[in-house]
C-alpha cells in the first residue's frame, strides 16, 4: 500500500515522546487525521502510562533510543516527528545528566536511524527559539537566518544548538527528505503545562532587577496546528513558531495580576544553580537568559509559506490568565475599585475644604 | 462660594491621572517588537526631558521642515556631553515639535543594554542596539531612526575637543539607509559639550568598571550627586537639508560610495556646527 496520494500526507507516521504532553497530542491528531494511515508513539521503556485515552489511535512502541533503526525500518515509515525533548531537567528522572542524554543521544540515534529508512520521505524536529542564544549584542528580533552570537548558559540552549547541528547533518546526507525544523516559542495556553505557565501562575513571580524582557508565547493548540500541517503537507526548511506582538515580562505580570519580586541578576544566576544542585525547582539559566534578555522573532515565513497565522501572543497569554484564575494578587475590579475610593476621598476632601471656605 | 471652573481641571487630572496609573498596573498597553512603548514615552519620559530641553538649555529648533512627514528617515547627528543627553533631547524634541509628532528610534551602543535599568527604559522609549539588521527592519517599516555615528568617541572627548567630530566608524548607518532607499538627514547640536565639560579621563577607573571612560568635570565627582546636575549650557539645533539615497540602493556593499557619503553627512554636520558657534558667542547666554 502506497499511502499518501496528492495530498503529500505520509501512510506511516512515527511520533517520538508521546508518554509527554506535547507527543500525545500531536499523535492522538494525526491518528485523528483520515489522511494519515498509521500512527506509532515511540517511547522509551520507562516512560509511564499516561494519555492512555488520548491515545487510543496510536499503536505505542516502548524501545530504547538504540534500537529504534530496526523498527523504522520494520515499519516502513514515511515521517518521523521528533518531539521528544526536555526543556528542563527533572530532578526525579535523572536530572540534567538524563535531559541530556535523551535530548542529545537520543536525537542523534533517531537521526542516525532515519538516515538508513529507505522509505522516510519526513522528518519534523521540535525546536527552539532558545537556538538563538542570548547576547547583549542581539538583534531586537531574529529571523530564521540570524546566527546565534554567544552560546548560552543553559543546558536547553545548549541541546537545542546541538540538535539543529545533528539535524543540518541529516539534510546533507539524505538531501531526498523533506525536512522540518520548528523553533518553537514558549508554549502557554489553557491546558499546557510547561515551567513557564508554572512560573506565571504562583502569586509572587521573581524577576531580574533592572530588566523588562520582551517575551513572545505561543498558544498550545497553535503549535499542535504547525506540527500536523508540517506532517501532512510539504514545508521544508527552518521555521520560527511564535505568536505576533510582544508582551513585556512586567506587562505580563500585571495582566495575570501577579506581583513581581525583582531580584539581582548574580543573585538569581546563583539561585537557580543552588536550585538545581539541591534538587528541587526546574528554573534553571535558560530562565535566567531569557529574563534578562529576552527573546523575539520574525514569524513572517512560517505564515507565508504555512498559511497559517498564530494567534498573538497577547491574546495566548490571556487564555492562560482566563484559566488560571486563582492565586491572582491584583485584580482589575480591585484596582478599579481603589481608583473609585482615591476619587472620592479627594472629593470629599475638596468639598469639605470648599465647605469651610464658604 | 468659590469658582467651579479650576477645581473641575483638577477633578480632571486627578481623574486622567488615576486611570492612566490603572492602566499601567493592569497591564493595558501596548509595546512594539523592539520593546517600545509610546504611552510611558509621550507622558512620563517626554515631559521630563522637556523640562530640560526647554527650561534649562533653553534650545532653539531650527530646520525641522526637513524631517520627514511620512515614511523612514534616518536622523544623523553629532554627540557630545559625556552623558548622552543629546539623544534624548534630539527625540523629545522631534515628537513635541514636529507637525506629525514623529518618534524617534535611536540605535544606541550595546553597552547601554548592557547595563540593567538603562536598558529597560532604552527599549521603552524606543532605542534598540545599533547593529544593521535592527536598523534596517526600523527603516524598511517607515520608522524615523537616529544615529550617532561617533558614539563614544563623542560623548568621551575632553573639552577642548568640543565641537571636533571625531571618525564616523565603517559607514554602518549609510550602508543601513542605502540598503533601504532612505533619505539621511543630518543634525548638528551645538550646547551639549558645555553640558559636563570632560576636564580629564581617569582610564584605569573606567578600565576597572568596563566603561568606556570615567569623567572628571568641574563638579563630577567631587560634589558627589550634585556633579550629575549638567551646566546650564545654551542649545541649538539645525535639521540640514536631507540626502537622498535612492538612486544609490545597489551601492550598498561598495565601501567607496559608503565611506564618501559618510564624508559628506560628517562635513556638513561640521560646518553647521561652526555656523551655529557664531551665532552663540556665549555658551551660558540667555
Amino acid at each position: 500500500m502506497t499511502p499518501g496520494g496528492p495530498s503529500g500526507a505520509p501512510g506511516v507516521v512515527v511520533v517520538t515522546g508521546v508518554s509527554r504532553y506535547l507527543g500525545a497530542h500531536v499523535a492522538a491528531r494525526l491518528a485523528a487525521d483520515p489522511r494519515v494511515g498509521r500512527v506509532i508513539g515511540v517511547d522509551p521503556p520507562a516512560a509511564g502510562g499516561e494519555f492512555t485515552d488520548l491515545l487510543s489511535g496510536v499503536e505505542r512502541v516502548r524501545v530504547d533510543a538504540g534500537s529504534i533503526g530496526g523498527l523504522l525500518a520494520d515499519l516502513d515509515v514515511d515521517a518521523v516527528v521528533h518531539l521528544a525533548l526536555v526543556s528542563a531537567p527533572d530532578p526525579q528522572h535523572g536530572g540534567r545528566a538524563a535531559m541530556k542524554e535523551q535530548n542529545i543521544i537520543g536525537t542523534m540515534q533517531l537521526l542516525a536511524a532515519a538516515q538508513h529508512a529507505p522509505r522516510l520521505r519526513k522528518l519534523v524536529v521540535r525546536s527552539s527559539t532558545a537556538a538563538y542564544g542570548a547576547s547583549f549584542r542581539d538583534p531586537a528580533v531574529f529571523t530564521e537566518e540570524t546566527e546565534p552570537r554567544e552560546v548560552p548558559r543553559g543546558g536547553f540552549g545548549r541541546d537545542i544548538l546541538d540538535i539543529e547541528g545533528y539535524v543540518r547533518g541529516f539534510r546533507r546526507r539524505r538531501p531526498d527528505v523533506t525536512a522540518t525544523v520548528l523553533r518553537f516559542a514558549p508554549f502557554i495556553g489553557s491546558t499546557a503545562d510547561t515551567t513557564l505557565t508554572r512560573y506565571f501562575a504562583q502569586p509572587l513571580v521573581p524577576t531580574v532587577f533592572g530588566r523588562d524582557p520582551r517575551l513572545q508565547f505561543l498558544h498550545f493548540e497553535d503549535a499542535l496546528e504547525v506540527l500536523h500541517r508540517s506532517v501532512v503537507r510539504d514545508h521544508p526548511g527552518t521555521y520560527n513558531v511564535a505568536g505576533s506582538g510582544v508582551l513585556a515580562l512586567s506587562q505580563a505580570i500585571r495582566r495575570a495580576g501577579r506581583v513581581g519580586v525583582p531580584v539581582l541578576e548574580p543573585g538569581l544566576s546563583g539561585a537557580a544553580a543552588l536550585a538545581r544542585t539541591l534538587g528541587f525547582g526546574r528554573y534553571g539559566l535558560d530562565q535566567v537568559d531569557l529574563f534578562v534578555h529576552g527573546r523575539v522573532v520574525d514569524t513572517s515565513r512560517l505564515q507565508r509559506e504555512y498559511g497559517f497565522t498564530p494567534r498573538s501572543t497577547a491574546a495566548a497569554f490571556d487564555d492562560f490568565i482566563r484559566a488560571h484564575r486563582n492565586g491572582i494578587v491584583v485584580t482589575r475590579e480591585r484596582l478599579a475599585a481603589a481608583e473609585q475610593l482615591v476619587l472620592d476621598g479627594v472629593r470629599q476632601v475638596r468639598s469639605a475644604a470648599a465647605g469651610e471656605r464658604s | 462660594m468659590i469658582s467651579e471652573q479650576p477645581g473641575d481641571h483638577w477633578d480632571r487630572k486627578v481623574a486622567s491621572g488615576l486611570a492612566f496609573l490603572r492602566g499601567r498596573l493592569a497591564g493595558d498597553y501596548e509595546i512594539d517588537e523592539f520593546g517600545f512603548d509610546p504611552q510611558l514615552t509621550t507622558s512620563v519620559f517626554h515631559p521630563l526631558v522637556r523640562l530640560l530641553y526647554r527650561d534649562w538649555f533653553r534650545t532653539e529648533v531650527t530646520g525641522l521642515e526637513h524631517v520627514p512627514d511620512v515614511g523612514a528617515g534616518l536622523v544623523v547627528a553629532n554627540h557630545s556631553g559625556t552623558v548622552a543627553l543629546d539623544a534624548l533631547i534630539l527625540s523629545a524634541i522631534i515628537h513635541d515639535q514636529h507637525p506629525q509628532r514623529r518618534f524617534l528610534r535611536l540605535l544606541g551602543a550595546d553597552l547601554v543594554f548592557r547595563m540593567p535599568v538603562v536598558s529597560a527604559v532604552a527599549r521603552k522609549g524606543g532605542g534598540t542596539v545599533a547593529c544593521n539588521p535592527d536598523a534596517e527592519r526600523l527603516l524598511d517599516s517607515g520608522e524615523l531612526v537616529g544615529v550617532f555615528p561617533e558614539g563614544f568617541k563623542g560623548t568621551g572627548k575632553l573639552y577642548a575637543e568640543r565641537y571636533k567630530l571625531q571618525r564616523f566608524g565603517r559607514g554602518g548607518f549609510v550602508s543601513a539607509a542605502l540598503r533601504t532607499g532612505t533619505p539621511i538627514v543630518p543634525v548638528a547640536v551645538v550646547g551639549g559639550e558645555e553640558t559636563y565639560p570632560m576636564l580629564a579621563d581617569v582610564k584605569p577607573l573606567a578600565r576597572l568598571l568596563k566603561l568606556p571612560y570615567f569623567p572628571v568635570t568641574p563638579t563630577f565627582p567631587w560634589l558627589g550627586p550634585l556633579g550629575a546636575v549638567p551646566l546650564p549650557s545654551k542649545w541649538l539645533i539645525e535639521f540640514c537639508p536631507p540626502i537622498a539615497t535612492e538612486h544609490l540602493t545597489d551601492s550598498a556593499d561598495d565601501p567607496l560610495v559608503v565611506f564618501n557619503l559618510a564624508d559628506q553627512v560628517r562635513e556638513t554636520i561640521q560646518q553647521t556646527l561652526h555656523r551655529l558657534l557664531e551665532q552663540r558667542p556665549d555658551p551660558f547666554g540667555p
